[in-house]
């Protein structure tokens, strides 16, 4: 047997530091990270990916582990990517998810792995995708994906999940922000967390009127996700599907079969209705572009040299010329005009 | 080194002092360091699991309890079972001067006691995964 698929076949086999050694490599994205991904690829498609995005303090954590633990009662594997961010000034960062999973521990069921944002903002990492692939592959049967949980902006788990959970808490806004572009935007299920809390049936009420506002937008919001970010493929449009509102106390174990009711729900629409097919034609189409768009930056900068940018900089704070006109040129020295 | 050193830091056993971890947390952070932070009440099964699933380059381990002669041998026994003897495992804590050969003979890499100057600690496991990484 070659190395590869010897790797392949420990890792078919759920061995758990062939897995992390893979993510790892596909975390630092070197060759190795691209050998180990082609080999894996045909195995990937099995899993449902849920997302679980919303600001801090909501309890997105918590909430990640008594789903993974009522997953685990229905003898589901879970994979669990949690992602907190890394430190603009020193690069690096403290992951500190896994100190709410602690019931989880000793599971062979349940893989957990901690990501740092490395830089990326939008809430995951750049690996995320990638990593999720490889507990795909591995044959878990539901990817749990935590995001930073930075808020508003956190919409990038919109692509890569099959199903995104967007989590709130009583107290955390008035209406307005339940209207508000961004994050809530992205939910095909809305959790209000901690709702044994003061304001918590304000909160649930807020959420309705906001889906009740947006009915016409709401069932094309992953098409316009899609166009805003400058992709170019199929809009996804989601007739037929409203988020449901899902009240929990996680801390105590509560609400959660109706969570997972809700995201099993959630698949059958997508599958039923062709959306999940839609989806991962959406999603190849999104990482391609990236890729292709990183690849073709770097073989730029091969070309032109390390200090063809700085030279451009200069020109540029010299009002020399304008940055347009400095790509134009540094793609001609490239050969790519 | 091209990319971040993963770092695991936990408490075993049941000592509930954890200041000295989260101030050694935060300074291999500011660093540049990935710090896994498992907390309190972790035992070595559990710490073992993280340093697998987490790929970990090294563990840190406070202990404050004097548990330190029955729970560092048995993490440093479960690492190698598991495989995982090429990671780094160093402590902190209150750790009498006289264990501190018998730790460092069952493979406890550096111990810090007391009055450490966080420092030395990101000085130590800079040299020590650097090293391991480069051959």
């Amino acid at each position: 047997m070659s190395i590869e698929s010897d790797i392949v076949h420990r890792l078919l086999e759920g061995d758990k530091r062939t897995i992390a050694r893979l993510i790892s490599q596909v975390e630092n994205d070197g060759q190795e990270a691209l050998d180990a991904l082609v080999n894996l690829y045909p195995h990937t498609g099995n899993a449902h990916i849920v997302g679980v995005t919303g600001a801090p303090g909501t309890g997105k954590s918590t909430l990640v582990n008594e789903l993974a633990k009522a997953y685990r009662a229905a003898n589901v594997t879970v994979g669990i990517v949690a992602v907190d961010p890394t430190s603009p000034f020193s690069g690096g960062a403290i992951l500190g998810d896994r100190i709410r999973m602690r019931d989880l521990a000793g599971d062979p069921g349940v893989f957990i792995r901690s990501m740092a944002s490395r830089g990326n903002l939008g809430g995951l990492a750049r690996a995320t995708a990638d990593v999720v692939k490889v507990l795909d592959a591995a044959g878990y049967q539901v990817v749990l994906v935590e995001t930073v949980g930075a808020g508003q902006s956190e919409v990038e788990i919109a692509r890569t999940a099959h199903t995104t959970l967007v989590v709130e808490a009583p107290g955390l806004g008035d209406d307005v922000q339940a209207i508000k572009a961004g994050v809530l935007e992205i939910a095909d299920i809305l959790v209000v967390n901690k709702a044994d809390r003061d304001g918590a049936e304000h909160t649930v009420r807020a959420l309705q009127m906001m889906l009740d506002l947006g009915t016409n937008s709401s069932t094309d919001h992953h098409g316009q996700l899609m166009r805003t970010s400058g992709t170019q493929g199929a809009a996804v449009y989601d007739q037929g599907w409203r988020p449901p509102i899902c009240s929990t106390v996680a801390i105590r174990s509560q609400g959660i079969t109706e969570l997972m009711q809700a995201i099993a729900d959630h698949r059958r629409f997508l599958e039923e209705s062709g959306t999940w097919a839609e989806r991962e034609r959406v999603r190849a189409t999104a990482e391609l572009d990236r890729l292709l768009r990183d690849h073709l930056v770097q073989q730029v900068l091969m070309r032109i040299g390390p200090d063809a940018v700085d030279q451009a900089v200069e020109k540029i704070i010299a009002r020399q010329v304008d940055a347009h006109a400095a790509v134009v040129t540094l793609l001609a020295d490239a050969g790519l005009t | 080194m091209d990319r971040a050193y993963r770092i695991i830091i936990a408490k075993p056993g049941l000592d509930g002092h954890d200041r000295g971890a989260k101030v050694i947390a935060r300074a291999l952070r500011d660093a540049g360091m990935e710090v896994i932070y498992l907390g309190l009440r972790q035992t070595p099964e559990m710490i073992v699991d993280a340093a697998i699933q987490e790929d970990a380059d090294a563990v840190g381990l406070s202990i404050l309890s004097g548990a330190h002669m029955t729970l560092l041998p048995r993490i440093v026994e479960l690492l190698k079972q598991n495989g995982m003897d090429d990671v780094m495992v160093f402590a902190g804590g209150i750790i009498p001067d006289e264990d501190i050969p018998t730790l460092q003979e069952i493979g406890i890499r550096g111990i810090f006691g007391p009055g450490t100057n966080t420092d030395d600690v990101i000085t130590f496991v800079h040299a020590q995964l650097d090293h391991a990484s480069s051959n």
